[in-house]
C-alpha cells in the first residue's frame, strides 16, 4: 500500500488530524506540568475520567459530555486541596485519582460489570474516532492553544518561580486555574487517542524528550510539540500496518524518541 | 506631603502557635536606603514577604506607594530579589535572557509579549550585572553566584522605584559584591530608588544604608545609623561594647 492510498482513508485522516491536535496540546501542557513537578496530574485526572466514563455509560449519555465537567471540577479540586488542606501536589493528585477510580469501579459494578465500551476507553482507539469528535478535538485544541499563546510569559514565570511571578503582578491563582483546566480538557480528549491508562504518557514523554536536548523555554515547547505530533502520526501508521493497538503504539513511538534524545544528550551534549 | 513608598502599620503574623512578627510599624520614604537586620528567625524575610503580599495571613495594614496592598497593582514600581529560589529546578530549560526578561512582565498588559524594544533594557540589566556573555546559557547550568546575578538583573531590568533585596550578596565574590553595592548606591543617590536590604552584617549597614531597622519579631530600633549609635536604649540592648563595635567598624567608610 502506498503512502497516498494510506492517507486517503477517511478514518486515517480523522485519526491523524485529531491525534495531532491532541498531541500538540499534550506536549505543550506537559512541558509546563513536568517543570512544575505536576507530571502525574495527567494520570490522576485520567483515573477520574475512568469514573466519569462509567457514569456516562450508566446514564446512557455520551461519555465526553459527562467527562468534561467532572474532570474539570476534579482538577479544580486538586488545586483547592493544595491551597486549603495544605497538601503537596502529589498527595492531592493521589487522593483525587483514587476517588475517581473507586467511583468508576462502583459505577461499573452497578452497571453490571465492565463492558466492551468501558474497555475501549481504557485503552483508546483513535482509528475509530468520529467526525464530531474530530471537530471537538480541533476546536478545543485551538482554544487551549490560544490560551497558552496569550499567557505564554505568565506560564513561564509561574513555572520558574511562583513567588517571583506574584511580585511581577501575575495573578498566579488564575494561571494555575487555567493550567489545570486546560490539562483536564486535554486528558479527556486524549483518552480517545491512547486510552485512560496511557494518557499521562502523552503529557510526560514529549516534554522529557525535549528537555533532554532543547535549549531555551520556547525551543523546549516547540521540540516537544514536534516529537509528539510525529509520534502520533508514526504510531497510527505502524499500528494500522502491523494491526497493533494504536494507543500503545503512539506511546512506544514517544518512548523511542525519548531514548534517542537521552542517548544524544549523553553522547554529544552532556546536559 | 510626600507619600511613603512603604507604610507598615501594626503588622503581625503567627505560624501555628508561633509568633513570627508582632505589631510591626515603620515607613520608608522615597530615596530611603534601609538596612533590615536582626538575628536568625527574627522575621526579616517574613516581613518583606508580607510587604510583597506573599504572606496572605499577615494581619495589619501595609501600603505601597500609598495604596493598600490588596488594591496595589503597580508592581512595575517594585523589584524583589529573594534569599534563594525554593523551587529552582536545576534542569529548568530557560536561558539567562529569558529569565531576566520576566522582570519586564510587570510593565506589560495582556497579552504580555517581550518584543525587540525590550532587548535594550534586557541587555542593559545584563551589562550591569556583567552577565551579557552568558545570556544564552541555561539558568540551571550556572553557579550559585551567577544565578544570583541573573536574579539581580531580573529585579533591576524594569527600573523599579522600590527595590527589596533579601541577602543579595551571599553567593557573590568580593569584587562583584563591591560592584553591586556601588550600583545600589548609585541607584539610590542618583535615581532616588528606595531600598530595603536584608543583611546579617549589622556592621556593614552603616556603610551603605541611611536607615537601620533592627528586627527581632518586633521592631527593636528604626532610625538613622547615627541615632542607633547614640541611642542609650540600644546600648542597653546590645551592651556598650557591641554597640561600639557595630558603630565604629565602618565609621571611616560611611557614605554621605
Amino acid at each position: 500500500m502506498g503512502i497516498g492510498e494510506f492517507f486517503s482513508y477517511g478514518f486515517i485522516q480523522r485519526a491523524v488530524l485529531a491525534g495531532s491536535c491532541i498531541a500538540l496540546l499534550c506536549s505543550l501542557l506537559g512541558v509546563l506540568l513536568v517543570l512544575r513537578r505536576l507530571s502525574l496530574i495527567g494520570d490522576g485526572l485520567a483515573h477520574v475520567t475512568f469514573g466519569s466514563v462509567a457514569l456516562g455509560l450508566l446514564l446512557r449519555l455520551h461519555p465526553l459530555s459527562v467527562s468534561l465537567p467532572v474532570v474539570m471540577a476534579s482538577s479544580l479540586g486538586i488545586l483547592k486541596l493544595v491551597e486549603k488542606a495544605r497538601l503537596f501536589g502529589d498527595a492531592a493528585i493521589g487522593i483525587v485519582s483514587a476517588v475517581g477510580i473507586a467511583c468508576g469501579i462502583i459505577l461499573a459494578s452497578v452497571a453490571g460489570g465492565f463492558n466492551v465500551d468501558l474497555f475501549s476507553y481504557l485503552f483508546g482507539n483513535i482509528l475509530s474516532i468520529s467526525t464530531t469528535e474530530v471537530m471537538i478535538a480541533m476546536v478545543v485544541s485551538l482554544l487551549a492553544l490560544l490560551i497558552i499563546i496569550c499567557f505564554y510569559n505568565d506560564l513561564l514565570a509561574v513555572s520558574f518561580d511562583e513567588e517571583l511571578a506574584k511580585t511581577s503582578g501575575i495573578d498566579t491563582r488564575r494561571i494555575n486555574t487555567l493550567l489545570v483546566l486546560s490539562t483536564a480538557v486535554t486528558v479527556v480528549l486524549a483518552m480517545k487517542v491512547v486510552g485512560i491508562m496511557l494518557t499521562s504518557a502523552l503529557l510526560i514523554l514529549p516534554a522529557v524528550t525535549s528537555l533532554q536536548v532543547a535549549r531555551g523555554f520556547k525551543n523546549t515547547m516547540v521540540l516537544a510539540s514536534v516529537t509528539a505530533v510525529i509520534s502520533v502520526i508514526t504510531g497510527i501508521c505502524i499500528s494500522f500496518l502491523l494491526n497493533l493497538p494504536s494507543g500503545a503504539m503512539v506511546v512506544i513511538m514517544n518512548f523511542a524518541f525519548f531514548l534517542a534524545a537521552l542517548s544524544f544528550n549523553r553522547l554529544f551534549l552532556k546536559k | 506631603m510626600p507619600i511613603d513608598v512603604v507604610a507598615v502599620n501594626g503588622v503581625g503574623f503567627r505560624y501555628n502557635e508561633l509568633e513570627i512578627l508582632s505589631d510591626i510599624s515603620f515607613g520608608a520614604e522615597r530615596g530611603d536606603y534601609i538596612g533590615l537586620v536582626g538575628p536568625n528567625g527574627s522575621g526579616k524575610t517574613t516581613l518583606i514577604k508580607a510587604i510583597l503580599g506573599l504572606v496572605p495571613s499577615a494581619v495589619g495594614d501595609i501600603r505601597l506607594f500609598g495604596t493598600h496592598l490588596s488594591h496595589f497593582r503597580g508592581w512595575h514600581r517594585v523589584g524583589y530579589l529573594p534569599q534563594k529560589l525554593d523551587s529552582l529546578n536545576p534542569f529548568f530549560p530557560a536561558t539567562v535572557k529569558e529569565i531576566v526578561a520576566l522582570g519586564l512582565l510587570s510593565r506589560k498588559r495582556f497579552v504580555k509579549r517581550i518584543d525587540r524594544n525590550d532587548d535594550l533594557a534586557i541587555d542593559k540589566a545584563l551589562e550591569l550585572m556583567d552577565i551579557r556573555d552568558i545570556k544564552e546559557i541555561l539558568i540551571g547550568e550556572l553557579s550559585g553566584g551567577q544565578q544570583q546575578r541573573v536574579l539581580l538583573a531580573r529585579s533591576l531590568v524594569h527600573e523599579p522605584e522600590l527595590l527589596i533585596l533579601d541577602e543579595p550578596t551571599t553567593a557573590l565574590d568580593p569584587e562583584t559584591r563591591e560592584r553591586f553595592f556601588t550600583l545600589l548606591r548609585d541607584l539610590n543617590l542618583h535615581k532616588k530608588v528606595s531600598l530595603i536590604l536584608i543583611t546579617h552584617d549589622i556592621g556593614s549597614v552603616g556603610k551603605y544604608a541611611s536607615k537601620l531597622l533592627y528586627l527581632d519579631k518586633k521592631v527593636i530600633f528604626y532610625g538613622t545609623f547615627s541615632d542607633f549609635c547614640l541611642s542609650s536604649d540600644m546600648m542597653n540592648y546590645f551592651g556598650e561594647f557591641s554597640q561600639h563595635l557595630i558603630c565604629h567598624r565602618h565609621d571611616d567608610t560611611r557614605l554621605p
